[in-house]
């Protein structure tokens, strides 16, 4: 009886001390010294575990880039690997604090599901791969076709659109990984293989034989991929915005890892300044310290520095930048004016 | 001999005839008994033979144990060398390298306490079963660190640590809760039979993926707003619920074999239920169950490979994660039989444990 | 304890409702009961809580939502503008075939095995033993991906293997066969059919009646399997063969027509019963077993034929105790298919569990609703299980 009675004293004062602790998920984060980041169990160049078992790729580097901004240190991020289906889960629960996994941003996503999404940081549509030797140049030529997708993303529901409107028959082939996928296609299980067309460039880098396999110029939907919060904590969804932002206008002014030092202490430009600290008090605005900017360019770098690190042309993915260039340059990344 | 008429007496026993003994005689029983016999035998050993020098020529033969990524893979036959390579990940997980002889230095400590659990022939049993008592403990401060040891968290767990983590763990606990509801299961009781019976017949008729669904989505929507606790914890909880009710079962079995006098002598001695259960019943149906726990164990074990479906970083999710470093790609049948064969040694190995207790209990029994 | 002492002085002493056998029981029920509403309350409360804390509906409206993906294998009608309730059913049908057909597979190989492992061929006895180790101590998940990386590795469709003179197609899109195409007259096969089984349920009981009366035996498992086979055969050749078979052809991309087991399907069926045929080998072998010589002995000492004391005195015996583990071993295939997720087969947990899950974001009702299917499959299993067991217990008179 007495053993009982203890147990529920003690359940009892857990919980209060757990609802305590819901005070704002940037004051919880400095309370536990760690930001807990969700990320994928592994896509090449968004996000991949090295021989040495850090996480490493695009995605992982806004995560880092929120650690640099809120301690100073990069190295204060610890990852969940979230799968297709625990991943939102995993965030409403309050499991993890921010998730960075190529997610598209989508009304019901964004609206229905209780999340909030800060930004875009890779526009990405889905795209079609399939072997030269089909001699076929459109999508819409696949009739009949096996197809290869990645479960528990918007692709299925993409695919279904297109093929139905274009009545177009074909047998969909499910597949939870992006390495499962892969495998299935270089088998030749499938004809054509289908994801966002980042996925796509970096699957066929592996390929041993990349030339013999064609994108098909089909984009078949819009596929904004951002990092996202729980809804209601603003403060929280503001620094992980403009994080992504400082990375997005970094590139624009020109400031990188490499010069920021010599910026730090002021510069012709109040853009920089500002963003740096030299003028205005915009770190008290969002609650972190002076040299939050300065830390992600410092520590991670500005949006172009890490999209050459992971996805650009010198890495096995090669990518071009495309619709993620800066809107100067004819892309779409415009961040608004830090101000 | 044959001319010699035969004699009453005492005669040297001949040797049975040369065809029934030795090899030949053993291979004409067991092998070439009759013609289908023969062809059966011969068949088969051609199959053995085409598939052991294909799986050598691949395995061996043709394989590659160097090299820093696919495409130093020339020769042909399996690519070891990421096998090689990340053979730290796939038994440690991502645990910090330089800690690494923590989780070394556990597992010979589980050995250690296993001992006198295992074999009643160990020497200082005594000592050593208190010590076993304490190692969870032990175990505990040292994977996680704390009391001056550097912290570890549980997300850096992975590989076969984890396997080890989870299967330990998972029974360890489920033991005792196992033995509850099987008693409550037989209990005179109605309602607390009706709870256990159940709960026992829920969890045993859903499958663990389903549970593992629940332990990676739904349990912090059953606890109050803001609790959240680590994942490892939340898929630690539902293995154990889960095996408990299988353990239940295999310990209900034990206690039906118990005859229903050993229940009547005691009651007639006055002791109480639980002294009843504690003294005469449990250690009899304990004893007659032990296979069966070690069966379930091997059970739990293997189950523990579909935490990779929920994102848990098991050898397999560790394959799997290896698999999606581009240096790697496209070596899937390398790592899924490296990790069978991890396993197979393993409950292969237990599995014989099994029978040997099976075998030392059956005789105990006669004796 | 000290809570009781105060009442000592009272006419009644609270401490008798945990000393006193009348009381104790349902005092510790009472008690149990209390926890057990206090448990349920505290999820449900909680579980609204948070519910609403995230602005998440809830429900089952989204069973009605037509769905918007596509399932390869479809035993019903459905396509992308079917409904998640629909869609939930596909998978269930897709998991009871796969169910179904592994038991199938399962209980052959699994009979065979058990069999040969008593051999006395020793080569055999040792390759089974091999097997059954190998297969029985590792994880079923990784058995699955490895038949389906085998398979994957076949040759392409357009290299498919042909075999039975260009009808059956084998590749790594999987195993094309004919399709049947009934024409007009053929619904008379099934008809006859159900009748000669019908019939043959009818004969059985009369034979045994005669048999218990007279003594007289007709040969019954002979006229009942030429009634069952024979008639519907019969029936099909005199409406004159109203069937004709598809075969498939290379399309552009795939083999169209026929019917297509698919890769993914074979897979996770040729696991799952290599698998489990492993346990049921060593369930028939221990049911084999458990009959003693005796019987043997016994029945031939009654005259009885070899083949007749097999059928009357071995198998009904070795039955009682090979039928209960071998219903677990079923329910376990069953619930083993879960699995399929793993390799893109479309079973309930990857339809209702899987897409439907993500894409509506109602886990709580997709997961409940999932353990709700797979629990029913249990009941109905169980309640099958003590119908034998009752039916077939030992009476001891």
């Amino acid at each position: 009886m007495k053993k009982t009675i203890g147990i529920l004293a003690a359940v009892t004062s857990a919980t209060a001390l757990s609802l305590g602790a819901t005070a704002g998920t940037l004051d919880d984060v400095r309370a536990k010294g760690h930001i807990q980041c969700g990320v994928s169990t592994g896509v090449p160049g968004f996000g991949f575990t090295d021989d040495a078992g850090n996480w490493q790729g695009f995605d992982p580097s806004v995560c880092q880039a929120v650690a640099a901004a809120v301690f100073g240190d990069t190295s204060k991020v610890k990852y969940t690997p979230t799968t297709g289906k625990t991943r939102f889960e995993a965030l409403k629960s309050g499991e993890i604090d921010m998730l960075a996994r190529n997610t598209t941003w989508t009304f019901s996503r964004d609206v229905d599901l209780g999340l909030t999404f800060v930004g875009v940081n890779y526009y990405d549509g889905q795209g079609f791969i399939g072997r030269k030797s089909l001699g076929i140049s459109s999508a819409k030529e696949l009739d009949g076709a096996s197809v290869c997708i990645q479960t528990g993303t918007t692709t299925e529901l993409n695919l279904a659109d297109f093929f139905r409107i274009n009545g177009l028959s074909y047998e969909p082939v499910p597949i939870e990984t992006n390495e499962e996928a892969r495998t299935n296609y270089v088998a030749d299980r499938c004809d054509v293989y289908t994801t966002d067309a980042s996925g796509l460039a970096a699957t066929r880098s592996t390929f041993d034989d990349p030339d013999a396999h064609v994108v098909y110029p089909e984009i078949i939907s819009k596929e904004p991929l951002g990092p996202l919060v729980r809804q209601g904590d603003d403060q929280w969804a503001d620094v992980v915005r403009w994080t992504l932002n400082v990375m997005i206008n970094a590139e624009e002014y020109g400031v990188s890892s490499a010069n920021v030092d010599d910026l730090k202490g002021g510069s012709d430009n109040p853009e920089i300044n500002r963003m740096l600290g030299s003028e205005g008090n915009l770190n008290e605005m969002i609650g972190l310290d002076k040299d939050w900017a300065y830390n992600i360019i410092k520590q991670v770098g500005n949006y172009g520095e890490v999209f050459e690190r992971f996805l650009g042309a010198n890495t096995p993915i090669g990518l071009e930048r495309g619709l993620n260039a800066l809107y100067t340059d004819g892309g779409l990344l415009y961040a608004p004016p830090m101000r | 001999m044959t001319d010699a008429p035969y004699q009453v007496g005492q005669h040297p026993d001949l040797p049975p005839p040369p065809s029934t003994t030795g090899v030949i005689g053993w291979m004409r029983n067991n092998l070439f008994s009759s013609w289908a016999n023969a062809l059966l035998t011969i068949a088969s050993v051609l199959l053995i033979y085409g598939l052991a020098t294909s799986l050598y020529k691949w395995g061996f033969a043709n394989a590659d144990f160097q090299g820093a990524s696919r495409n130093d893979c020339t020769s042909g036959g399996a690519c070891w060398a990421l096998i090689n390579v990340r053979f730290g990940q796939f038994i440690y997980g991502f645990y910090p390298e330089s800690q690494r002889w923590r989780v070394n230095l556990t597992f010979i400590g589980f050995l250690v306490a296993l001992w006198p659990l295992l074999f009643t022939g160990a020497p200082a049993r005594k000592q050593l079963l208190w010590y076993a008592g304490v190692y969870p403990i032990l175990a505990f401060v040292l994977l996680l660190g704390g009391f001056g040891i550097e912290k570890v968290e549980t997300a850096k767990f992975g590989g076969f640590m984890l396997t080890l983590v989870i299967g330990v763990t998972g029974i360890a606990v489920s033991l005792p809760l196992g033995i509850m509801l099987a008693l409550g299961r037989r209990s005179d009781m109605i309602f607390i039979r009706a709870i256990c019976v159940g709960f026992i017949e829920f969890i045993r008729g859903v499958p663990l993926i389903t549970l593992l669904f629940v332990a990676s989505t739904l349990l912090s929507f059953f606890l109050p707003p803001g609790t959240s606790f680590d994942l490892l914890l939340r898929v630690l909880i539902m293995v154990t619920l889960f095996s408990s009710a299988y353990i239940a079962e295999v310990v209900r079995g034990g206690l039906q074999a118990i005859p229903v006098g050993q229940q009547e002598a005691a009651n007639s001695l006055g002791l109480g239920y639980w002294k009843t259960m504690y003294l005469i019943i449990l250690p009899q149906a304990l004893k007659i169950s032990i296979p069966g726990i070690v069966n379930s164990f091997i059970g739990l074990f293997k189950d523990t490979t579909l935490v990779a479906i929920i994102g848990l970083l098991d050898p397999l999710g560790i394959g799997r994660a290896a698999l999606a470093d581009t240096k790697w790609q496209g070596l899937a049948g390398e790592v899924y039989v490296f990790v069978a064969i991890l396993f197979f040694i393993f409950s292969f190995s237990m599995s014989r444990y099994s029978l040997y207790l099976e075998k030392k209990l059956h005789v105990g029994h006669e004796s | 304890m000290s809570l009781a002492e105060a009442h000592v002085g009272n006419g009644f002493v609270i401490s008798r409702l945990w000393t006193e056998k009348r009381y104790r029981s349902i005092f510790f029920q009472i008690i149990a009961l209390a926890l057990l509403i206090a448990l349920i309350f505290f999820i449900v409360n909680n579980t609204i809580a948070n519910l609403q804390a995230l602005g998440v509906s809830y429900g089952f409206r989204f069973l009605a939502q037509p769905s918007n993906y596509d399932i390869n294998q479809h035993l019903i009608a459905y396509d992308s503008t079917s409904t998640h309730g629909r869609a939930a059913i596909v998978g269930l049908l897709n998991t009871g075939l796969v169910a179904v057909c592994g038991i199938i597979l399962a209980t052959i190989l699994g009979f065979t095995f058990g069999v040969l492992r008593l051999s006395n061929n020793w080569v055999m006895s040792r390759i089974v033993y091999v097997y059954i180790e190998a297969t029985r101590n590792v994880p079923v998940l990784l058995q699955i991906l490895l038949w389906h990386g085998t398979i994957l590795n076949l040759p392409t469709a357009k290299n498919a293997i042909v075999f039975f003179s260009g009808t059956f197609f084998l590749s790594n899109r999987g195993l094309t066969v004919p399709g049947p195409l009934p024409e007009p007259g053929f619904q008379a096969v099934p008809i006859v059919f159900l009748i000669a089984v019908v019939g043959a349920i009818v004969f059985t009981r009369w034979a045994k009646r005669v048999q218990d009366e007279t003594g007289r035996i007709y040969p019954v498992f002979l006229i009942n399997t030429v009634a069952i086979i024979g008639l519907p055969v019969l029936t099909f050749l005199v409406t004159g063969t109203p069937l004709s078979w598809e075969i498939a052809e290379m399309g552009r991309f795939n083999l169209a027509g026929g019917v297509t087991l698919r890769p993914e399907f074979m897979a996770l069926w040729l696991a799952l019963s290599f698998y489990t045929a492993a346990f049921i080998a060593e369930v028939v072998r221990a049911g084999i077993q458990s009959v003693s010589e005796g019987q043997t002995e016994a029945a031939y000492s009654l005259g009885l034929r070899p083949g007749r004391t097999t059928r009357m005195i071995i198998v009904p015996q070795a039955l009682r105790v090979i039928v209960p583990p071998l219903t677990s071993q079923y329910l376990n295939l069953t619930k083993n298919s879960s699995l399929a997720i793993a390799i893109g087969y479309m079973d309930i947990t990857a339809t209702l569990g899987g897409i439907t899950l993500n894409q509506t974001g109602q886990a709580m009702e997709a997961v409940m609703l999932l353990m709700a299917v797979y629990l029913s499959f249990s009941l109905l299993t169980s309640l099958f299980m003590n119908w034998y067991n009752h039916h077939t217990k030992l009476v001891e008179r």
